[in-house]
């Protein structure tokens, strides 16, 4: 598949502090993805270089396949923005404001107001057109900033931690614009509230120290950390079958609750897929493997696993 | 690049700002026009023009502080960056926004020679070359106080190095009579704007002096894009 957004090597330094370390990763076409990671791990940096704010020192970012140092109007032509914190001119109404990013995209006069009413439609500011800017509440700020990032159908939808500061109903009906933004276009989340990534991504990157550690689709990032086995056998034998196993992070021995059996709690070292592997290591030393099952942990768990807990 | 020129021209007229550089231009225009030309009882507006000269110099400043530190300390800058517009069209839009607030300020000295036209004979090339002078500084200045407030996000400090560079181009005259360095001498000499100025005062449209100020103005407008592109880097 096309990949919209591809992203080799990302390395962006502030002085001596290195905020981007060679990330890579490459978005294809209709995903909503999450990014994810704790505060200082380049989620903002990795946002601003893909919307042309700023450059990387190394590495390359191609967005619908022009690379945003070379052919930055291009890239931003199809990119739309929502900052975390969306700020606009006070003396503009919502209309003027809209017409203005219009400009700025480069929108023809003729069919811009049909298009801001069809914005407008979709995030709920229909009947704000009129209002100025500096009046609008924060949740209507928040759509105006939305709204802005929707100028001109853009194919790449960035938004960063676009649910701050709401309040529950507001953030539901955010979360209803991303799923439904998600139908259009290629969308890219920044969110601390990872309940939120869960609700709206397809997949999750999760950066750390500027790395990526962790590039999957969300379910799969939610269920695989942790799995449960019942295994036939020894315990001992089965613990030192278990602890050979490949990317296996750790082995914890839960009871016996069948006869003959014992289960056990297993964590991937590095959020990798151990499933397969230990499926085979069981069978190589002829332990039959009777139940195996995602623990149901949630992406906060996952998260602070990936992450080792730091905070 | 147009719909930046066209929000900046909205924005000077929202606030006083664009009155208040308007009208204050105006004041000074007609007080030195009574003061020389119609209490002088003469035609020459050479007078007129030559004192306008420090009235330019601060004017450009409180046309530009706002321009782009505004933009910074309000991050409403984002919307300009990660829009498909070069970072000389920024400057450029709200460069020409600046310029044309002051042309319209100092159009009132042409409704002046106007006035002259209904009882006398004013010398109308002189007059045209007072006023094209009369812009060319202000584009300059403009040029450079815009130049000024890339690097700040105060309205007050991007207000007060503007002023503080319009000050040091006026003492650069002063300075040529004060300095021994025949290196500086030369520098102050060529870089006088009062004396650039002075020319087109007397009638006299010198190509050199022109040129002066035309590339003194794309230099400041080219090296306000750098130092935008230049943040991107940081």
């Amino acid at each position: 598949m096309f990949s919209l957004i591809c992203a080799q090597g990302l390395t962006k330094r502030y002085g001596d502090k290195l905020a981007l370390d060679g990330a890579c990763f490459a978005i294809e076409e209709g995903q909503v993805v999450g990014l994810l990671g704790l505060n200082g791990a380049g989620k903002s940096t990795t946002m601003n270089i893909l919307t042309g704010c700023i450059s990387a020192t190394a590495g390359t970012v191609a967005i619908g396949g022009y690379d945003i140092a070379t052919h930055p109007r291009q890239a931003k032509r199809i990119t739309g923005y929502l900052p975390e914190q969306p700020a606009f001119y006070p003396e503009m109404k919502v209309r003027d404001h809209l017409n203005f990013v219009c400009g700025l995209k480069g929108l023809p006069a003729v069919g811009r107001k049909k298009h801001i009413d069809h914005i407008c439609g979709l995030v709920g500011l229909e009947d704000m057109l009129g209002r100025m800017v500096r009046n609008l509440s924060k949740g209507y700020r928040q759509r105006l900033g939305f709204a802005q990032a929707l100028v001109g159908d853009p194919k790449v939808i960035i938004l960063d931690e676009p649910t701050v500061g709401l309040d529950p109903s507001q953030i539901i009906e955010i979360r209803r614009l991303i799923k439904d933004s998600g139908q259009r276009a290629t969308v890219i989340v920044s969110s601390h509230i990872l309940s939120e990534i869960q609700a709206v991504c397809d997949r999750v990157i999760m950066l750390q120290k500027g790395r990526v550690i962790a590039d999957c689709p969300t379910n799969e990032m939610v269920g695989r950390a942790s799995i449960r086995v019942r295994v036939q056998g020894e315990a001992e034998v089965i613990g030192a079958a278990l602890h050979k196993v490949p990317g296996m992070g750790s082995v914890k021995q839960l009871g016996q609750n069948e006869p003959g059996t014992w289960d056990f709690a297993l964590e991937s070292a590095g959020g990798s897929d151990i499933r397969p592997a230990v499926f085979r290591a069981l069978a190589a030393a002829d332990l039959p493997l009777l139940a195996a099952h995602s623990a149901d942990i949630s992406l906060e768990e996952a998260f602070l696993h990936l992450t080792g807990g730091a905070t | 690049m147009k719909a930046i020129l066209k929000r900046e021209l909205q924005a000077y007229f929202f606030s006083p700002l664009g009155y208040v550089v308007i009208a204050v231009m105006y004041f000074f225009s007609a007080y030195y026009f009574f003061t020389y030309n119609l209490y002088g009882n003469t035609t020459d507006t050479s007078t007129l023009f030559a004192m306008l000269f420090s009235v330019a110099m601060f004017l450009a400043p409180t046309l530009t502080m706002r321009l782009l530190s505004e933009e910074r300390r309000t991050k409403t800058e984002q919307t300009l960056l990660t829009a498909p517009v070069s970072r000389l069209g920024i400057v450029l839009g709200k460069y020409i926004a600046a310029l044309f607030i002051y042309l319209l300020a100092i159009s009132g000295t042409l409704v002046m020679a106007l006035v002259l036209q209904y009882y006398s004979q004013p010398d109308w090339p002189v007059v045209l070359g007072n006023f094209l002078g009369l812009f060319l500084l202000g584009a300059s200045l403009i040029a450079i106080c815009l130049f000024v407030s890339a690097f700040t996000e105060s309205q007050v400090m991007a207000a007060v190095g503007g002023f503080g560079v319009c000050l040091f181009l006026i003492l650069a005259d002063a300075l040529f009579y004060v300095v021994r360095n025949p290196v500086l001498r030369v520098l102050f000499a060529q870089f006088s704007f009062n004396g650039r100025y002075r020319g087109f005062t007397m009638g006299v449209i010198d190509l050199y002096d022109f040129c002066f100020f035309v590339s003194f103005a794309g230099l400041f407008v080219a090296l306000t894009a750098v130092a935008l592109e230049r943040r991107r880097w940081v």
